[in-house]
């Protein structure tokens, strides 16, 4: 069975994984995530010294260099306030990797106490702020991508699709096989490049055949993957990462 | 021929992909097949509490393992009090040897299959070819794909990477059945070739789903009764199986068979069910004077010893990962060059033909998660996956055969570089802060990655330094 999460209160304080495909490609992203935190009354801590999760190497069997990367990052949150990740991807490593990565080691209650107070953004934004938004926008198509790691490995399909909904002028549209992979997978779209293209092909088709005029997804990598995919074919459709666009519509 | 037939071997996993991608029929094909079973395997558990029936199919098999050891011997002697003559088989190669011997003892010329996919690991049919044996296939899929000269291409459904007009060419090729595009046509003239043989044959071989400690039962999950034929008309019937398939209790039968049939082609029972606990019995007027078992290793115990790589072994053979994989779905099972493929493939062959011949197998996954989503028995096959590539990298336990064979100094140098950067964060921020700088220099083409996609352009400023003017613009 999976296990029911408890929320928790809105806190005075979180702390920012800003990730590091947010930090070098989608900045913006970001600070969108901290203005969005913010408008709930809620002080956002960003840690200077951070850089990445360690999923690349994890991912990749490099452990040993994913720890000691990941152990840089375990000394970063001292405080018993909630870390927001806005990413699937890397919320999961830290959540779901991270305890078995140190079991057995010196750091390993850091790492169970960092894992159990790790919440993927749009999570955090409806079970934990239980946010209401109010839609400022056009009228418009979008379509939600949900990445693998928020919808498997954190169990949140939902949370983003519910977000989306309480923008009274988006029409959320319903995309062929939208729980499929779009193909990034890390160093997986570097080693298998034809497969990786194929799986990416068929998702960009699916959001356009959708009727979409925007696709927003909770993830860099896919972002960067769906994104260039529909820009290297001169798509009309362009994608944004869920916190710009929240922001966006409701500033 | 319809087609020219391949040699896939596991070693040339990304250039069969590429082939694969290039053939749009092949790709049609799994793709039609595919979305089709998951709408199946959705509907047939629509109606069940899924995640309690996973957990306890999760659970049978996990004890099960737990005493693996203990329920063989079991095994063994109920199926010897039974009438059943159990054998036991270190690797294929001794496997085929026995299941040959009995032939020969038997004078076999003849022999007819149920679909057994352990047959298929061990090679038997080349074995009892190169003993004057001729082995026929007798499941409709196994069959065609024989007579094609192929191997099956998907666990449960040999011949899915084949359409009803490729089909009708090979019948009409191989056998003289008439050019038709009517499925029930090719398949009663499929039923009379095979009907003629399985009264002829001398010697039956099965495989086995399901071997009940408890009672010495074998169990046989079909739809085409053609294991059922196979196990009684000929006077001898060979069973073989993988030593994991054996479960503690008969109660343990029916979670599993549940979970096994809806989540391989979404029936909530097959047409045959078959339960095979001896030979015929004095005043018995049908089945096999003799029944044998071959319980096959085949480097299974060696995955046992590893606690982690232990989950493996919980498969029940459904095919369900294969069928969920975007990956497979793209490329098709003989991509894979391997027995099983797919993402059971991917964690299972490395074991059986080690690492060095399936290098690739273990990063042919996005680690989507769908194969552990889908799997009835719960295994955490993203996870062993990942395993698999510490093995392969040489971060494992070492416990996987060619352990550290794409163990490279340019990576190693390469992620070694990223831990130095990203544990220096003074130096990650001032690397980010050139790289957003030197955007205008960021190159347009990065391999094949700019093949499909544009290239990703740095932000002009980081994340660091956005966040670090605002503190700033908050405190003037």
């Amino acid at each position: 069975m999976t296990p029911v999460k408890l929320y928790p209160s809105p806190p005075e304080k979180v702390y920012l994984f800003g990730t590091c495909l947010i930090d070098m490609f989608f900045p913006e992203a970001g600070l969108d995530a901290v203005r969005l935190l913010e408008r709930e009354g809620i002080e956002v801590i960003f840690p200077d010294d951070q850089t990445c999760c360690g999923q690349p190497a994890y991912t990749s069997g490099y452990h040993n260099e994913a720890r000691a990367v990941a152990r840089a990052q375990l000394g970063l949150f001292p405080e018993d306030w909630p870390i927001i990740v806005p990413s699937g991807s890397c919320g999961g490593m830290m959540r779901k990797h991270y305890p078995s990565l140190f079991a057995g080691t010196a750091d390993e209650a850091r790492a169970e106490s960092v894992a159990a107070r790790v919440y993927e953004l749009t999570e955090f934004l409806v079970h934990v702020c239980q946010l209401k938004l109010e839609d400022k926008g056009a009228a418009e198509k979008v379509a939600m991508h949900t990445s693998c790691s928020a919808r498997r490995e954190m169990g949140l399909a939902d949370t983003g699709p519910a977000l989306l909904a309480q923008l009274g002028q988006v029409d959320v549209v319903e995309q062929e096989r939208a729980a499929e992979c779009c193909g990034f997978g890390g160093t997986f779209a570097v080693r298998h490049p034809q497969v990786s293209a194929a799986m990416v092909e068929d998702k960009s088709q699916a959001i356009e055949a959708a009727g979409a005029q925007h696709f927003v997804t909770s993830d860099c990598g896919c972002l960067m993957n769906i994104g260039g995919r529909l820009a290297h074919r001169d798509s009309g459709v362009s994608g944004e990462h869920i916190a710009s666009y929240l922001w966006r519509r409701t500033s | 021929m319809s087609q020219p037939v391949e040699i896939f071997t596991p070693q040339q996993f990304h250039r069969q992909a590429q082939d694969a991608l290039g053939n749009p029929q092949v790709r049609a094909n799994f793709r039609k097949a595919m979305d089709g079973l998951m709408v199946k395997r959705r509907d047939a558990f629509a109606e069940w509490q899924l995640e309690e029936l996973r957990q306890l199919g999760a659970n049978i098999r996990l004890r099960a393992l737990s005493r693996l050891p203990d329920l063989l011997e079991q095994l063994e002697e109920r199926c010897e009090a039974n009438g059943i003559r159990v054998h036991w088989a270190e690797d294929g190669e001794q496997a085929c040897r026995i299941v040959t011997d009995i032939c020969q003892q038997h004078g076999a010329r003849s022999v007819i299959k149920g679909k057994s996919m352990v047959s298929e690991e061990m090679h038997l049919n080349a074995h009892l070819d190169k003993a004057g044996i001729e082995a026929l296939e007798s499941d409709l899929g196994e069959y065609l794909v024989q007579l094609n000269e192929q191997t099956p291409s998907h666990i449960i459904m040999p011949a899915i990477h084949l359409n009803t007009d490729q089909i009708s060419d090979i019948m009409h090729e191989r056998t003289g059945t008439e050019r038709t595009r009517d499925v029930d046509t090719m398949t009663a003239a499929a039923r009379a070739q095979l009907r003629e043989r399985f009264m002829a044959a001398d010697v039956g071989v099965s495989g086995v789903n399901f071997a009940v400690a408890e009672t010495g039962t074998l169990c046989l999950v079909e739809n085409e009764g053609n294991g059922r034929m196979t196990t009684t008309v000929p006077p001898v019937h060979v069973a073989v199986t993988g030593i994991e398939k054996v479960v503690e209790h008969l109660a343990d039968v029916p979670p599993l068979y549940a979970l096994l049939t809806r989540s391989a082609t979404g029936q909530h029972v097959t047409t045959y069910f078959n339960m095979i606990s001896s030979p015929r019995r004095d005043g018995e007027h049908d089945g096999p004077r003799e029944v044998h078992l071959v319980l096959v290793d085949n480097g299974r115990s060696r995955i046992y010893q590893d606690d982690e790589l232990l989950d493996t072994l919980r498969c029940i053979r459904c095919g369900a990962c294969m069928n969920h994989c975007p990956v497979y779905t793209r490329v098709g099972g003989h991509t894979y060059g391997t027995t099983y493929p797919g993402p059971i493939g991917s964690i299972l062959m490395p074991h059986l033909l080690g690492l060095e011949a399936t290098q690739d197998l273990p990063t042919a996954s996005s680690l989507c998660g769908a194969c552990g989503e889908v799997c009835p028995v719960k295994i955490p096959i993203p996870d062993l996956l990942v395993r698999l590539r510490r093995e392969a990298v040489g971060e494992g336990e070492g416990n996987v055969p060619g352990a550290g064979v794409k163990r490279s100094t340019r990576e190693v140098a390469a992620w070694k570089s990223w831990q130095w950067l990203a544990t220096h964060p003074s130096a990650w921020r001032g690397t980010t802060g050139i790289i957003g700088k030197l955007r205008g220099l960021a190159p347009e083409h990065l391999g094949p990655w700019t093949e499909y996609r544009s290239a990703p352009k740095p932000a002009a400023v980081s994340l660091h330094t956005l966040i670090k003017r605002r503190r700033q613009e908050d405190q003037s």
